[in-house]
């Protein structure tokens, strides 16, 4: 295997052996989010005519799981390697900031969509599902992840303490991700916060991975798959130069 | 072309300079040391060479590849073992070395992997996970990881340090075996015996600067000749003789004095002015002079 290989193979054991705490963990909480915002509010909120709530939900708690948990691997991985003092194996290796952004952001992916696939193996249940655009759902899906990922990166290189990682997770992802429309539609807000939700990245991700269900959504996915891309080369470019300089980690 | 090439370099943190200037040149196939107190710098130079830091100025290559333009080569053809006991608790000792294998790009690495392990006295422990291994054996793992891409350099950042006789026997067998085969070493370390027995030359390191570089042989003999130690009890040693302590506090403490002799005959009429004064030898030994004594008086020569 290359160095890359290597890289990506280790990121994705390391979360594949504690997969108990990294995948069962955050699909067994996204059910828990179904059946009871489903069960309380089926009957009393409808979004898109034909879509019942819990439907409505499903992609949304989908979504949010792949989000979360791209951003906790790299995240969590880096931090571990950083205060352990083990990420030295990483970097006496000539391994180049292209191969360690590529490692990392891909096992991120791979956590992501592993999660994502069992939230909707077991929430898929609860509501009649459609797939209106499957190709939407794949790529909203991948850029999300990469996104987060990337955004995981950046923070883990940036930490240098948990409490630093689990602030930026508490005060950052989870608002960005609650508030981006994972339990509604933002129609349903006050102008005010529906111009709010717009400049949330989040909202965008969500919005046109729900549209590959359901055929409909609040922006056109072209413009949302648009605006996550480019949101997505922004992180990926400042992820770059922190890992081309050395910010934080050499020295 | 040199092993490691260190030319005019320098680290600052801060207020600090932890790196003053600091050039060396070290030829393939050398057993090079590098000495000095705590906080001289030699791990911040050490994590230079190793692309873990960067310096302020100046620049290192590994033959002759740069370790920052031209890392990739750099890092191919150096192997570093740190000074922290870290590990991977994920991993067992050969998935450990497996993964370290493949960060450097070599595929199918398994004999060469089972020949450090049995070099180590590792086998045994192969599918352990490193968090359960002792000190010891972490620290062989660490060693063991620097070797999988099979450098031309080794550099070892203080490996005794905390580590019991079998180990360090096991590990200078090793290591003395792969500089015979050709390997340049560098090492630091805090046990001056080790240095002398095993490198052939020596920097010595003091507040970011090299303040002795010179082969070690060489080095032992800037302290001439032997030095006569004596311990006369409550008496006092006789001022004819001040001049030829070693170590001034000795003056000032009383009981035992470091003399200078620089040949044999002239123990006698040391012995002789003590008598005469009518001082009593309770104890005394005759001492070449060694590393220690070197470095002592290098480093107290900079103060």
């Amino acid at each position: 295997m290359t160095g890359f290989q290597t890289l990506l193979y280790k990121e994705v054991l390391r979360f594949w052996k504690v997969a108990m705490q990294t995948i069962a963990a955050p699909v067994l909480t996204a059910m828990l989010y179904l059946v009871i915002f489903g069960q309380a509010l089926e009957d009393r909120v409808h979004v898109y005519p034909g879509v019942s709530y819990t439907a409505f939900l499903v992609p949304g708690l989908v979504m949010m799981s792949v989000l979360q948990n791209a951003f906790a691997n790299s995240s969590s991985s880096l931090i571990q390697s950083k205060i352990t003092g083990n990420l030295v194996f990483i970097l006496l290796p000539p391994l180049s900031h292209l191969e360690m952004f590529g490692a990392y952001v891909l096992a991120a992916v791979v956590r992501g969509l592993a999660v994502g696939t069992g939230v909707f193996a077991v929430t898929a249940w609860f509501a009649k599902m459609s797939f209106v655009a499957p190709w939407w759902i794949l790529i909203f899906a991948i850029i999300g992840a990469a996104v987060l990922g990337t955004l995981g990166l950046i923070v883990g290189i940036w930490a240098e303490k948990f409490d630093q990682l689990a602030a930026s997770q508490n005060f950052l992802i989870m608002p960005a991700t609650f508030l981006s429309g994972v339990f509604y539609s933002i129609h349903a807000l006050p102008p005010f916060w529906q111009a709010v939700s717009h400049f949330n990245p989040f909202f965008y991700m969500i919005d046109g991975f729900r549209y590959g269900f359901f055929g409909q959504s609040d922006v056109d996915p072209v413009m949302s798959c648009t605006i996550a891309t480019v949101f997505f080369l922004a992180l990926a470019t400042l992820a770059m130069r922190m890992l081309k300089s050395g910010y934080k980690l050499r020295g | 072309m040199a092993a490691i090439q260190i030319t005019n370099v320098e680290k600052r943190y801060k207020s600090l300079r932890a790196l003053d200037g600091v050039s060396l040149t070290i030829e393939q196939g050398e057993f090079f040391g590098l000495l000095g107190p705590n906080g001289a710098g030699k791990t911040t130079l050490i994590s230079i060479i190793a692309g873990l830091n960067r310096a302020d100025s100046g620049t290192v290559s590994i033959h002759g590849h740069d370790v920052i333009n031209d890392y990739r080569q750099a890092r191919m053809r150096l192997g570093v073992v740190p000074q922290e006991l870290v590990f991977d608790p994920f991993f067992s000792v050969r998935e450990t070395l497996r993964m370290q294998s493949g960060y450097f790009g070599v595929k199918k690495n398994d004999d060469w992997i089972d020949e450090i392990m049995h070099n180590l006295d590792l086998t045994s422990k192969a599918d352990v996970n490193t968090r359960a291994l002792s000190g010891g054996m972490k620290r062989r793992v660490l060693v063991a990881q620097a070797l999988v891409h099979k450098p031309p350099v080794i550099v070892l950042d203080e490996p005794t340090a905390g580590v019991d006789v079998e180990l360090r026997q096991t590990l200078w067998k090793f290591v003395a075996r792969l500089n015979r085969e050709g390997h340049t070493v560098v090492l630091t370390t805090h046990y001056l015996e080790e240095a002398q027995a095993l490198c052939n030359r020596i920097a010595m390191l003091k507040s970011g600067k090299v303040v002795a570089l010179d082969t070690t042989s060489a080095l032992i003999k800037r302290i001439s000749g032997s030095q006569l130690v004596v311990d006369l009890g409550k008496g006092r040693l006789p001022d004819g003789l001040k001049a030829l302590v070693s170590h001034p506090e000795e003056l000032v403490a009383g009981g035992t004095y470091t003399l200078r002799v620089n040949a044999y005959p002239e123990v006698e009429p040391i012995l002789r002015a003590l008598r005469e004064a009518g001082a009593v030898i309770e104890d005394m030994q005759l001492k070449q002079a060694d590393l220690e004594d070197v470095f002592i008086q290098i480093m107290e020569g900079e103060k």
